[in-house]
């Protein structure tokens, strides 16, 4: 894509990537990508986020479970880096704190695979704009 | 146009004053002197200091939340200002007692005491005891000696005049803010000494310093040593600037000529021969006219090698400038010695054969309106064997504090004569303490020789003034002569930059380091940016020259009597041996390391 | 079906473990195991009414939930499907049929705006910035709103600078955009400096272009074509995704010349800071940039009138320029509508110190203090007693007990003599010595004093020093109103904001907590402990065995005493290295 040149351009990009968004996360079926975001800023770097996010990538390509894993900003729980967000098709992501490459691996196995809690959670505590 | 006004209230008095005002020129109107210490203003100079950094200026201003510093914050419209309210100075006071504590407290041995304004202020503001010293840290830094200027930055209060002065008027650049917070100081990069700065040794800094931070290096004691060796002779000579202002140091007015009484004190403090540099002088017109009309001659014959304009050279800190910052141009200066070296160099050969003595039994001193003397003196190509031709350099201020120190009831001597032979001026010698001097004093001689004609009219009031950069065509008899005029190395710098790149228009430019010529030099007694003394001086320079009998160079029968007994035709082999010199690309002197 | 129990420590400390246990005994017992799973969960943001148990995926949220209750739960709620109203959440409770899972109903503490897009979409990917309305409000700015409109909202918004003066921002834009000049400039102030705080690091790392477009809509506002982003060289991670996202910018003509078809052209461009603290100050910044040394200048003149290179320039920080894409998508009066009456929207905080969630919180303003610390922040940590916030950075007040109720916003943080600051939170409890802590604060801000004014380049020595001497147990009552005289002076006198904030650790402390000076002073005592000067060692003659343990482990020999005979403390050799009392098996070293 170029330069955009107007807002209708602006308007069809967005479009574009929602739809991307939906169509990986299965929307509202069971068909979709499992979707693991990494919180990759200073912080969570610091507590190791690197190392988490090469295992996700890693692993679930080995263990042949249809994924997309990408990083994104700080999460804003220090106290719990490194911090993950997982998101199963057709249902609400969750946020996992303290993740270390046992907890990695325990969820790869429990929650992505079966859909099984485990511990670590964050809840989310806050209301977004939208 | 008229200009628009804003009406306020200072100390429930209405004022009216034009807008943009500061409230400290508000007040100061309405006769309400609010104290300030890193505030100064040069007046013709366009320049005024005022970081805001002291706070010492702080009033209230009704509706802030916080006290506003007279020297920067603007009058407004229906402001209500209180300049000495208990909560004022209370601030004003603890504000001070900051400073003080951080401040060396050896007044008693300090070369500033008496004229140092941090210790006015602290009398003015009656600072008796300055709570928690027995606590209180000092930011303490190496001393820093140079051959011209001492820096004791312990002292330094941050009011960053010197700063403004190398930078801004100097466009020097040696000296900045550097370090934070406690240890904030005024330094050189890399707090390196000055003498591996681009300092030139102009001595402004030292001239505005509010404390004993920047001082000239003292010679006095010295030449009291030299006085007292009944082995040697002590010769002195005195620039024309100092006979200007020497009597402001004995509370005369400005502009008054103590030529007179200068020569008795000096006679009166024990030197056995009190000469003139304005002597010199004229034997640095002889030379550097002659030199002029040389290349002048190449030049209108179209030589390439002909290296017009050609410059002046009797200033050392301008000299110190050009090294620095255009070593590719150091050909175009005239190779004439100052009118100090000359003088140092005809009295320890000339003289010295003529009394019968050695020259290492002879001492020359100086007495200077410069600090940047001080370093020329010392440049090892002005010395023989290790003998320098010009033993020891001492300021206006540091002769002052001489006399007083002999006891010496200045303002009752009887006025005397210089010694001959090397005493002898006319009125073109008088006048290179005044900007634009010198260049009149060679226009007199080089006219003269050029057309060979009598001068109609000897003063060129076209190259006088006070501008930074002036510029004037003398009528050569058909020849436009174009004359450039600069004092100020930031003045200088602009004709310099034209130099370099071969746009310059003029045959000849004089360079003075400092405002106003050697009359406003480093030092010289304090003037405080007060530009009203610098005319006076001016003025009297002018009159002694007027008073003169002999007003051209090369009518100077001493100078005549020298060429024919010793030193043969201007630009003699032995000419060029004792009175020239050459200059040095000095930018890699410049190191920077830590 | 999944029972999340609060593992945080508030609901740790009242029996949430035990609660864990319990339900998962019940669980068991009714064989329930394979379909119902008990997790322990971080902290639900909810401490006061800990602990908490959430039963997903209805979303039924239990408050003050005590061991005893388990059996109900797993009776009523797991096996009937009915909910237990007793421990319902009483927010909660008031909804009727809140099984929405999107929509708890119940209001959440944390808003967020400037963190909206942090954490959630990928910072290097455009694409995913646009999904979520980025440069929508661009774009609506370009087609259809006029400069003066712009403003206009952003000034109707109430929108207050984040980065510490609470200036309006919109006022501030006014100004710029009424001075003309043949060039204008935006600059992103990204130099964060307030120790602990790093909500403009966030922003930058997780949302690069929500500041970008802030900074192009600013520039349409204010008549500018060129930005600048003065971030410090400390935050490499930062300045690569800006960089990216500067690039992506450019490519999709978000930035450069004629953006999105219009006339408007604007560029950014990166400027880096050496990490002074002074130089968030908006003219020191400004000289910085400029190449000079960063210093600042008496205001005004405003740098809206003359700003970098002496043309009308407009400095806002990242947080607020973070914000500014909403409004403009959202409306003023939208964004007006959060908030108090005079500070509107919402604003981030960096809790650190002795807090359990340590992090980014995101409230409306408004928000108390009590309910930052304890319900969102957990509350102290290891159960200890909360003693002090310090807000607003190393300039910023230190408040207790009696301003928790306070609701925070820029004014009531300054009546109560504190500060927003850039939204640094420090919490503080039992076991910390208040006149070390405002000493702490001094350290800093001596440190990063730019010294070009004499209060704030000596005056700081002096309160450091003073402080020094205090907690040494050597001060007296005569030294408590020298530093309350000094800390007014300089705080009345100092040239920029640094200077003139600087003593107001020194001033709270001292309005709050002049017990702990009066002790310092009078008593030698520090009723903390932590000042080591004025600890004082001592051998217990009853608890003594003589085993000489102590003796041996002291090491400068100010221990005597023979074998079996009690030993003694020689204090003017006791250095308080504190290897006797830890040596002691009998606890007979005691410290006073």
């Amino acid at each position: 894509m170029g330069k955009l040149k107007s807002l209708a351009d602006l308007k069809k990009i967005q479009q574009e990537s929602r739809q991307r968004t939906e169509l990986r996360a299965g929307s509202d079926s069971n068909e979709g990508l499992v979707q693991v975001r990494v919180a990759m800023a200073t912080c969570g770097m610091a507590a190791g986020a690197r190392a988490i996010m090469d295992f996700f990538s890693d692993e679930l390509e080995k263990r042949g479970i249809g994924a997309v894993v990408s990083q994104t900003g700080c999460m804003s729980y220090c106290y719990a880096e490194p911090t993950i967000e997982v998101q199963l098709p057709g249902n609400e992501p969750v946020v996992y704190g303290f993740v270390d490459l046992k907890r990695a691996d325990e969820i790869i196995e429990k929650y992505i695979k079966n859909g099984e809690l485990v511990e670590g959670i964050i809840p989310v505590n806050y209301e977004t704009i939208d | 146009m008229k200009m628009e006004t804003v009406k306020l209230t200072i100390d429930n008095k209405q004022i009216e004053v034009n807008k943009g005002t500061t409230l400290l020129k508000a007040a100061r109107q309405m006769g309400v002197e609010i104290p300030t210490l890193c505030h100064m203003e040069l007046h013709d100079l366009n320049i005024e200091n005022k970081p805001g950094g002291c706070r010492i200026c702080v009033v209230e201003v009704q509706g802030r939340r916080n006290l506003a510093p007279a020297c920067i914050t603007k009058c407004e419209e229906g402001m209500s200002v209180r300049t000495h309210n208990p909560r004022v100075l209370n601030a004003r006071r603890t504000v001070m007692e900051f400073i003080l504590s951080d401040h060396p407290k050896d007044c008693l041995i300090c070369p500033k005491s008496g004229h140092c304004d941090l210790q006015d202020m602290a009398n003015r503001l009656g600072i008796r005891e300055i709570p928690g010293q027995d606590i209180a840290a000092m930011s303490t830094y190496r001393k820093d000696t140079s051959p011209s200027i001492i820096r004791e930055l312990d002292k330094c209060i941050m009011c960053r005049r010197c700063e403004m002065m190398c930078n801004e008027v100097q466009t020097v650049g040696a000296l900045s803010a550097i370090n934070r917070g406690f240890m904030a100081v005024v330094a050189p990069a890399f707090e390196q000494n000055l003498e591996y700065s681009p300092c030139t040794y102009c001595g402004q800094c030292v001239a505005v310093c509010p404390t004993g931070a920047l001082t000239e290096v003292d010679h006095t004691r010295d030449v009291l040593r030299a006085l007292v060796d009944p082995s040697k002779t002590v010769v002195v000579q005195t620039a024309p600037a100092v006979r200007a202002a020497l009597g402001e140091e004995f509370g005369l007015k400005p502009g008054t000529l103590v030529t007179g009484k200068l020569v008795a004190a000096l006679k009166a403090l024990g030197f056995d021969y009190v000469f003139d540099t304005d002597f010199a002088a004229d034997l640095t017109i002889m030379e550097e006219g002659t030199e002029l009309l040389s290349r002048l001659g190449k030049f209108l014959k179209g030589e390439k090698d002909a290296n017009i304009p050609i410059l002046t050279s009797c200033c050392p800190g301008w000299v110190n400038f050009f090294e620095h910052n255009y070593p590719e141009l150091k050909d175009v200066p005239s190779t004439a010695k100052s009118p100090q070296q000359m003088f140092g160099a005809i009295a320890k050969t000339y003289f010295a054969d003529k009394i019968n003595i050695k020259r290492q039994d002879m001492v020359v001193v100086s007495i200077m309106p410069c600090l940047a003397k001080k370093y020329e003196s010392q440049r090892p190509e002005f010395a023989v064997d290790g003998n320098p031709d010009v033993d020891f350099s001492i300021s206006t201020r540091e002769l002052a504090a001489f006399i007083r120190q002999a006891n010496i009831d200045f303002n009752g001597l009887p006025d005397m004569d210089f010694d001959r032979p090397l005493g002898e001026s006319t009125g073109a010698g008088v006048i290179f303490g005044n900007t634009g001097g010198v260049i009149e004093a060679a226009v007199r001689t080089a006219y003269e020789i050029f057309t060979k004609k009598k001068l109609s009219r000897l003063d060129f009031t076209e190259l006088r003034g006070m501008e930074g950069v002036r510029q004037a065509v003398i009528d050569f008899d058909g020849f436009p002569l174009s004359i450039g005029i600069a004092h100020g190395l930031g003045n200088a710098r602009k004709l310099l930059d034209e130099v370099r790149a071969g746009r310059s228009k003029f045959h000849a430019i004089e360079v003075m380091a400092c405002p106003g010529g050697c009359i406003g030099g480093g030092g010289q007694p304090l003037h405080h940016g007060d530009s009203s003394v610098l005319k006076a001086r001016a003025k009297a320079i002018y009159d002694e020259d007027k008073n003169k009998q002999i007003r051209v160079s090369h009518e100077n029968q001493y100078i005549l009597q020298l060429y024919k007994e010793y030193l043969g035709e201007p630009g003699s082999e032995k000419a060029h041996h004792l009175l020239h010199t050459h200059y040095f690309d000095k930018k890699a002197k410049i190191i920077i390391k830590k | 079906m999944h029972l999340l129990v609060c593992g945080a420590t508030t609901c740790r400390t009242s029996e949430s473990d035990l609660i864990a246990e319990n339900l998962r005994r019940e669980i068991e017992e009714k064989g329930l195991q394979s379909e119902v799973q008990v997790i322990m969960t971080g902290c639900f943001g909810f401490c006061e009414k800990g602990p908490v148990v959430r039963v997903m995926p209805d979303n039924t949220y239990y408050a003050r939930v005590k061991p005893e209750d388990a059996p109900v739960i797993v009776a009523e709620h797991v096996i009937k499907g009915k909910r237990v109203q007793r421990l319902l959440h009483t927010e909660m409770a008031a909804q009727s049929a809140a099984t929405e899972p999107k929509q708890t109903g119940f209001r959440r503490k944390q808003i967020r705006i400037a963190l909206r897009n942090c954490g959630s979409i990928n910072p290097e990917n455009i694409d995913e910035y646009i999904a979520r309305d980025g440069y929508a409000a661009l774009g609506k700015c370009l087609t259809e709103m006029s400069p003066a409109q712009v403003v206009e909202q952003i000034k109707l918004s109430g929108l207050r600078g984040r980065g510490g003066g609470g200036f309006p921002t919109g006022l501030k834009w006014e100004i710029a955009a009424r001075n003309k000049a043949d060039q204008k400039y935006v600059v992103c102030n990204a130099d964060e400096g307030d120790p602990g705080a790093f909500m403009d690091r966030s922003v930058l790392e997780g949302d690069p272009h929500s500041v970008l477009e802030a900074m192009a809509i600013c520039g349409y506002a204010i008549g500018a074509s060129k930005g600048l982003i003065y971030i410090r060289a400390e935050y490499p991670l930062a300045i690569q995704r800006l960089k990216t996202a500067i690039s992506q910018a450019r490519e999709y003509g978000l930035l450069g010349q004629e953006i999105l078809g219009s006339s408007f052209m604007f560029d950014i461009e990166m400027r880096y800071g050496a990490g002074a603290f002074v130089c968030g100050e908006e003219t020191a910044l400004i000289h910085s940039m400029e190449g000079e040394r960063g210093e600042p200048t008496n205001k005004p003149p405003f740098p809206a009138e003359s700003g970098f290179l002496g043309k009308p320039t407009n400095v806002n920080n990242v947080e607020t320029l973070a914000s500014i894409p909403v409004i403009i998508n959202k409306g003023a009066a939208w964004f007006a509508s959060i908030g108090t009456e005079k500070s509107k929207g919402t604003k981030v905080f960096a809790l650190a110190g002795k807090i359990n969630n340590v992090g980014l919180i995101e409230v409306p303003m408004g928000t108390t203090l009590r309910e930052v610390i304890f319900e969102i922040g957990g509350g102290i940590k290891n159960g200890k007693k909360f003693k002090a916030v310090q807000t607003g950075g190393p300039s910023g007040g230190c408040l207790t007990e009696k301003h928790l109720d306070i609701a925070i916003d820029f004014d009531n943080l300054i009546a109560a003599g504190s500060m927003m600051g850039s939204g640094g939170m420090i919490v503080m409890d039992e076991d910390d010595c208040m006149v070390s802590v405002a000493k702490y604060f001094l350290e800093f801000t001596v440190e990063e004093s730019c010294g070009k004014c004499s209060p704030c380049r000596i005056g700081n020595k002096r309160l450091h020093e003073l402080l020094e001497h205090i907690t040494k147990g050597n001060g007296t009552m005569a030294d408590l109103d020298r530093l309350r005289n000094m800390s007014l002076v300089i705080k009345d006198t100092s040239l920029c904001g640094l200077g003139q904030s600087s003593p107001n650790p020194v001033l709270s402390t001292l309005a709050n907590f002049m017990d702990e000076y009066v002790a310092h002073v009078t008593d030698k005592k520090c009723p903390s402990g932590q000042c080591r000067d004025l600890m004082r060692y001592s051998v217990i003659p009853d608890k003594c065995v003589g085993c000489t343990a102590c003796a041996r482990a002291c090491p400068v020999n100010a221990i005597s005493g023979e074998r079996k005979e009690v030993h003694f403390i020689d204090q003017d050799k006791c250095i308080k290295c504190n290897a006797c009392f830890e040596k002691c098996k009998f606890a007979a070293v005691l410290i006073n």
